[in-house]
């Protein structure tokens, strides 16, 4: 168990300027004026979207359920805070495409008032499966982007008996600081939020892994842990992206969790710290998670900093709050600079996936004057996938998406690596989610039309029966016919009687 | 604040580091060797340099012009005038202006564009054209003046250096000679000794390039320095160089130890001819080198082995073009079966079982 404290070889990754240090040293502002409307996204996380309960008029109070879990994968959506459901509609959602998804839109009335909800002094007391419905019923998703239900993931640990809880704070995206800010004022709250996840999973080991470029975190994690054996504290090195949780599992295992698995399968499950801090409160108090901490930064901020807001928050209010340069702003992402999305506008909400809101200035970006691939090859040193960019890019150029798919399309974690190296400013990772979307489409399209022909054969071979079973009718009726015309004939025969009756009896039967 | 903004996907972010800041930090890498060059060889050999130089750029631009795609900063983007520069360090320092002509014209035209222009060619274009004109005009790329610095008495002025490159070396006595390698390889047939043909030979003159050779290639020492900042600026990797300088030491050293009489020094190969030119500016070339370090090793040794055999066996006393040439040719072969794994995949590309402990 001990193997995991032998630094291993990390494979690819980069090293870009961290732009860190304008927020990293700011206190957590934690009276960001209450917005006057939340638009909140029944869709928060992976799986089905929530159901919505309230009928738009309902007074609600802060941290009501407005929207229920559906189905196995899925989460609910809480009220941020207190006051009157205007809408249940579409609104543009927070994503690169901005199209409409269903949103609850909520007027607050400013007083913020909590819903009542029982506290539990000694979570320990309760089951692991309670604390599990509990954490599912709070809403809360993975906090470090991939908004994946915490609830599935600990029943998942719990089930694989797994042996080795990993808190990811290596929080390695350029710019981001609401982690390290977290740990460094919230210490205590995630070591405890661990603990309950421990608990909840029936292990016995967490190690909160941070990089080394948040030495206070470090320190403050580490006093915070010292009295539990069971939680180790440990640096890791500044490397973008240690924060894929495989890049990190094979880091401090040196175990890779195989393709098409999950990591419970090799014995780790890996959460997010904010993930911890949200459990804690959801256990401890009750509160569903209804707020997150974002980093609103880049060279286009004149005030950046980190901000606790409820979510449904829109960007808009957020960069009046941080004063933006408005001419300033070449690019609006969500998220970090490597693996964010850039937003249209900034009418849009912060969502529990929001780990940050960039206003980045035109020399922040990349150049994207693009000149032709001179096979340098560092695309294939930085990939931590062990993929080879260049080649499938050519590929997708070609239209051979098959032969992308091949060498490894489907593999590709969307770092962002390969196009920040790239001497050629080749816009690669555009490429292979390009691609991936256009695989599946036609996937789909290949699918549509496998079931449409086998609709049509279907359909034929109905019609081909219909018509077998018209032409044998026929062919009895005929019989009969000719029978009853040669007993005409022939005068009565009890053998031809019997016949014709036989035929008619059949005749009968067929319809 | 602007209603939209251009969308686009990550990273947002990147370098600065960009094709021709490559180039440039490559020829920023050759400049004390072909200083050098420039400086021993004098004037004529500065006069093949520009129009070596000058005609690989009128080619890219013919060629650009030609495929439409004729922009400012694709022609000054440091490739066909890196090409060049490579291809006048390894001629004979006084060889007529239309060798470096015809040599820039086979690179850039022949070596590059028919391909598809940067980035697409299969051979090295500098070693293409080089290998071409040896084949083609034996005489003039065999012909090694002696060492003769600018400014000295002996050599030729500027007037003189024009005759040279213009008209050629036959109504001059120039002092002309041997390489180090051709000399060898000539006593050799005569069934001499290494012993008796070395007796003139200085390790050390050689390898600070004070010796007959190509224009950029006789100073050991600077083209190393040069390669190894390369490699410390990240900009080339060690795979390569480090696997075709081992290779060559190692097989000559083998039979040096077995036979000292006929088999050349590993030291004076690694001294002689293109070997470290070769080593650390051309085997590195990215487009026309595997991509993955042990390719980059296979590639490196495959270009040393060659080297080696075509020295020691062949008809050619420098063998370093004609490696180059064919481990380029190999490069797709070791592309094919030398790949990286995929992360919680096996070499063959299924998912990786996982071991109950």
């Amino acid at each position: 168990m001990l193997s995991f404290f032998n630094p291993l070889r990390i494979r690819g990754g980069v090293h870009p300027e961290a732009h860190k240090t304008a927020t990293a040293n700011l206190p957590i502002v934690t009276d960001f004026p209450l917005p006057k409307k939340l638009y909140i996204p029944l869709q928060q996380h992976v799986g089905k979207p929530a159901e919505p309960l309230i009928r738009v008029g309902d007074k609600v109070l802060k941290g009501q359920l407005l929207a229920y879990s559906q189905g196995m994968i899925s989460a609910p959506v809480h009220a941020p805070s207190s006051g009157t459901i205007l809408d249940v509609n579409d609104y543009p959602a927070p994503h690169p495409s901005a199209l409409p998804i269903r949103m609850i839109v909520l007027e607050t009335d400013g007083q913020d008032t909590w819903m009542l909800a029982p506290t539990v002094n000694d979570p320990f007391q309760l089951t692991p499966e309670d604390i599990s419905l509990r954490v599912g019923a709070a809403g809360i998703v993975g906090l470090g982007g991939a908004t994946f239900p915490t609830a599935v993931k600990l029943n998942m640990g719990r089930e694989a008996h797994i042996d080795l809880l990993i808190i990811n704070g290596s929080e390695c995206e350029p710019y981001l600081s609401c982690d390290d800010r977290q740990m460094q004022e919230r210490a205590e709250h995630i070591i405890d939020g661990v603990r309950i996840m421990l608990h909840s999973m029936t292990t016995t080991n967490a190690v909160v892994a941070i990089e080394d470029n948040k030495p206070l975190a470090f320190l403050a994690m580490q006093k915070a842990a010292q009295s539990f054996a069971a939680i180790t504290v440990m640096q890791i090195p500044t490397r973008y992206p240690m924060g894929w949780d495989r890049q990190l599992i094979k880091y401090l295992t040196g175990k890779e969790v195989p393709v098409g698995s999950r990591s419970s399968e090799i014995g780790v499950t890996i959460h997010n710290v904010s993930t911890a801090l949200a459990v804690h409160k959801a256990i401890r108090y009750g509160q569903p998670l209804v707020s997150r901490v974002v980093t609103v930064s880049g060279g286009a901020i004149l005030r950046p900093l980190n901000i606790e807001v409820p979510l449904g928050t829109l960007i808009a209010e957020l960069f009046t709050f941080c004063e933006v340069k408005t001419d300033a702003v070449a690019r609006i992402i969500m998220g970090g600079p490597m693996m964010g999305d850039a937003l249209p506008h900034v009418n849009l909400p912060t969502v529990k996936a929001t780990s940050g809101v960039l206003a980045l200035t035109q020399s922040e970006l990349k150049n994207t004057e693009e000149h032709p691939c001179i096979r340098c090859a560092s695309c294939i040193s930085v990939c931590p996938a062990g993929l080879r960019p260049l080649d499938m890019a050519n590929n997708i150029r070609m239209n051979q998406l098959d032969a992308a798919v091949d060498i490894g399309l489907k593999d590709c974690i969307s770092c962002g690596c390969c196009s920040y190296i790239c001497p050629s400013n080749i816009p690669l990772v555009q490429y292979f989610k390009y691609a991936a979307g256009e695989v599946a489409a036609r996937q789909q399209a290949q699918h549509k039309s496998e079931q449409t022909k086998r609709l049509i054969d279907a359909r034929a071979a109905r019609f081909k029966r219909i018509a077998d079973q018209q032409a044998a009718e026929e062919q009895v009726r005929l019989a009969a016919k000719a029978a009853r015309s040669h007993q005409l004939t022939t005068d009565s025969d009890t053998s031809t009687i019997l016949g014709s009756r036989l035929a008619q009896q059949s005749e009968v039967d067929a319809h | 604040m602007k209603t939209s903004f251009k969308l686009s996907s990550g990273a947002h972010i990147g370098t600065r580091i960009t094709v021709s800041h490559i180039m440039w930090q490559v020829m920023l890498a050759l400049t004390p060797a072909t200083v050098l060059g420039l400086y021993l060889f004098g004037w004529p050999a500065i006069n093949l340099f520009v129009i070596t130089v000058l005609s690989a750029l009128f080619f890219e631009a013919l060629c650009l012009k030609l495929a439409g795609r004729f922009a400012r900063s694709v022609l000054l983007d440091g490739s066909a005038l890196l090409t060049g520069w490579l291809l006048a360090m390894t001629l004979p320092p006084w060889s007529p202006w239309w060798i470096g002509v015809v040599g820039s014209g086979l690179a850039i035209i022949l070596g590059k564009h028919v391909y598809g222009g940067l980035g697409q060619n299969l051979f090295n274009p500098a070693m293409l054209a080089r290998v071409a004109l040896l084949i083609s005009f034996p005489i003039e790329m065999t012909t090694w003046v002696n060492v003769s610095p600018l400014f000295f008495t002996e050599s030729p002025g500027i007037v003189t250096s024009w005759q040279i490159t213009f008209g050629g070396l036959e109504h001059l006595d120039a002092v002309t000679g041997a390489t180090t390698l051709g000399f060898i390889k000539t006593e050799f047939s005569q069934n001499h000794l290494l012993s008796d043909i070395l007796t003139e030979y200085s390790g050390f003159l050689n390898f600070i390039g004070w010796t007959r050779g190509s224009l950029g290639e006789t100073s050991s020492l600077l083209l190393a320095l040069g390669g190894v900042w390369l490699i410390r600026q990240g900009i080339i990797q060690w795979h390569i160089p480090a696997a075709l300088l081992l290779s060559v030491t190692l097989l000559s050293s083998i039979f040096h130890l077995l036979d000292n009489q006929h088999y050349v020094s590993p030291l004076l190969h690694l001294n002689s001819g293109a070997i470290v030119c070769v080593a650390f500016f051309i085997a590195t070339d990215y487009v026309t080198s595997p991509n993955t370090p042990t390719g980059c090793l296979v590639f490196g040794a495959g270009c040393g082995l060659l080297i080696f055999v075509i020295r020691t066996w062949g008809a050619y006393p420098e063998g370093a073009g004609f490696a180059i040439l064919l481990m380029n040719a190999a490069t797709p072969l070791i592309d094919t079966y030398i790949k990286p794994r995929i992360y919680g995949r096996d070499h063959k590309g299924k998912p990786i079982e996982i071991l109950k402990s």
